[in-house]
């Protein structure tokens, strides 16, 4: 279980969290939407252990992410954030490698590689493991990234934007992959995601944030609702229900 | 398609990786033993024991900057830096000007080596302790402060010495001189012994971090995520870095470009960036770039300019390409 206790978060003069309290249950896929600086991003970081809280308090498992070692909370939290630049060379295989470094600690085991092997296949990454990451597109870097982080077969996953780039069927794909994981092996799956559809038809719960805080959150089906999105969004958007999803439509 | 698995990848890479280590080994030894022999005359015991005097000291130098100069880039993730813009040269000049100026060249060539070497070792790691300690507490965990604050420093420490230079008579400047630029020629027998033994421990601390080092080398956040304590590894490594190049400057003097030079070759001859590899890489190319040149400068230009020339003037023309290859990105 996540619980986020009173978080606050101040970038200069702009109060970028403001007193932010929430619980993630374990099991199942949660997204965060929000518009661009709802802080969306930073709550995900200061869950993920990169970024520190001004005040207020994050446990993950009852571990305080702050005062956990960094080995022990590995191997139970993974995250990835937005921009991922490395500046080393580095081939996609290497890449994926590192995600088992909390439990190999840099010597692989043959059960190592052969989860990192798994990790490339369930990606589709066969095609260019051994390219350096500079020489693959945005969304093939991503989904490499993606991988690695999944390699770290952590219960809780943490990922902003992992639709960064990808392509409509990698993104379907992508989504697909994070819920039969979060199903089949009962991890828990938190996302930024910016296309509230995605959020709609992929995950248990909705996370809604706006100026710092959270406008609600609950079972997806609940919040897919024309009023709250447009409190959370500034903007009109319909929902109508499609084959059993419930799909925002705010395009014209 | 084949499948292609990744322990059988990881093999292949590994074998690579021992075959350019050999390689790079053997050109070593082979530097080496040209430099003993080459023109062996008259008296060859003596002239061995002076020789081989003469490669132990290039061959603790030479560790001492590249396993500084590659931590030193992991650390600050950044290829074209080197302690050297840390302001540890400036340091050292310093140190040795102020010595000429308050107590005269005679004091700078008669002074016990043993205090002076100590002397300076304390200085220069005081220094980078403190420079360290001073921005880390201020909780800034920007790196390129850091950077910033040693060019600063670096500035600032030249120009004092060469305001102080001005100020000091002609003779004892060019007793100055001489003890700035780079030379194997005049290395003390004891701080040999004290330095090896200083590069010895610290680089097998180093050695137990690599793997940490490898992850901290994918940036800041990634190491966190992977349970890498960034904070202190990078403390640990800030502390070795100012103990080696604190060694190698004071020992022979500044030799800027040499890291540079050296930990770039491995890193294209290594083909990766694993540490395991880089780091012997650059050493052993180190001992090759500085006997090497030794050679040269003894056979060919008959000790007529220092080492440090040479590899400043190899290392500067390398640096500019560098420069221009990744401006052009």
């Amino acid at each position: 279980m996540i619980e986020v206790r009173n978080v606050t978060k101040t970038y200069g003069s702009t109060r970028v969290l403001d007193d932010v309290s929430l619980t993630i249950v374990p099991g199942g896929v949660t997204s965060i939407i929000g518009a661009n600086g709802a802080g969306k991003s930073t709550l995900l970081s200061i869950i993920g252990r990169l970024l520190p809280a001004d005040s207020g308090r994050v446990t993950v498992d009852g571990l305080d992410v702050t005062t956990t070692p960094g080995a022990t909370l590995a191997k139970r939290l993974a995250v990835l954030r937005q921009e991922n630049h490395t500046s080393i060379r580095l081939s996609v295989r290497e890449l994926v490698a590192f995600g088992r470094f909390p439990h190999s600690r840099g010597r692989l085991t043959a059960a190592d590689l052969a989860t990192v092997d798994e990790a490339i296949a369930y990606f589709e990454l066969e095609e260019f493991a051994d390219r350096q990451l500079d020489q693959l597109s945005g969304g093939q870097r991503q989904r490499a990234h993606v991988a690695a982080v999944l390699c770290q077969d952590t219960d809780y996953v943490l990922l902003d934007e992992p639709l960064n780039n990808l392509d409509m069927r990698h993104s379907v794909q992508m989504m697909r992959r994070l819920r039969r994981m979060a199903r089949d092996f009962a991890k828990t799956v938190v996302l930024v995601v910016h296309d509230i559809n995605f959020a709609s038809c992929h995950s248990d719960e909705v996370i809604a944030m706006r100026d710092g805080g959270v406008v609600a959150q609950g079972p997806t089906a609940e919040l897919m609702t024309p009023e709250l999105l447009s409190t959370v969004f500034d903007l009109d958007i319909a929902v109508h229900d499609i084959d059993g999803n419930r799909i925002g439509v705010y395009y014209s | 398609m084949s499948r292609v698995t990744s322990a059988e990848t990881f093999a292949r890479v590994r074998r690579r990786e021992n075959r350019v280590l050999a390689l790079l080994a053997l050109a070593a030894v082979a530097t080496v033993v040209a430099f003993c022999l080459i023109a062996l005359r008259g008296n060859w015991e003596y002239a061995l024991t002076i020789r081989a005097r003469k490669v132990a000291a290039m061959v603790v130098v030479g560790c001492a900057v590249a396993v500084s100069s590659v931590l030193f880039q992991t650390v600050t993730n950044n290829r074209v830096l080197t302690p050297g813009i840390m302001g540890f040269d400036s340091l050292f000049v310093l140190v040795q000007t102020l010595v000429v100026y308050f107590f005269g060249a005679l004091a700078l060539s008669s002074a016990d080596p043993r205090l002076m070497f100590a002397g300076q070792v304390v200085a220069m790691v005081v220094f980078a302790g403190a420079l360290y300690r001073w921005l880390f507490d201020r909780r800034s965990r920007d790196l390129y402060v850091l950077v910033l604050a040693g060019v600063v420093c670096g500035t600032l420490f030249s120009s004092l010495s060469s305001l102080a230079a001005r100020l000091i008579n002609p003779n004892d400047f060019v007793v100055l001189q001489d003890t700035l630029f780079a030379n194997f020629n005049s290395v003390d027998r004891n701080l040999l012994a004290v330095s090896a033994a200083l590069v010895a421990v610290v680089s097998l601390w180093m050695v137990r971090l690599f793997p940490r080092l490898d992850v901290l080398a994918l940036g800041r956040e990634h190491a966190l995520n992977l349970g890498v304590d960034h904070r202190s590894v990078v403390n640990q490594v800030l502390v070795a870095v100012a103990v080696l190049v604190s060694v190698a400057t004071a020992l022979v003097g500044p030799i800027t470009f040499l890291g540079l030079l050296v930990a770039n070759l491995a890193r294209q001859f290594a083909g990766v960036s694993r540490h395991r590899v880089v780091v012997p890489a650059s050493a052993l190319l180190a001992v090759v770039a500085l006997v090497g040149g030794q050679l040269v400068l003894e056979r060919v230009f008959a000790l007529d300019t220092a080492l440090s020339v040479i590899i400043n003037f190899v290392g500067g023309i390398y640096f500019i390409a560098l420069l221009i290859r990744e401006a052009k990105r």
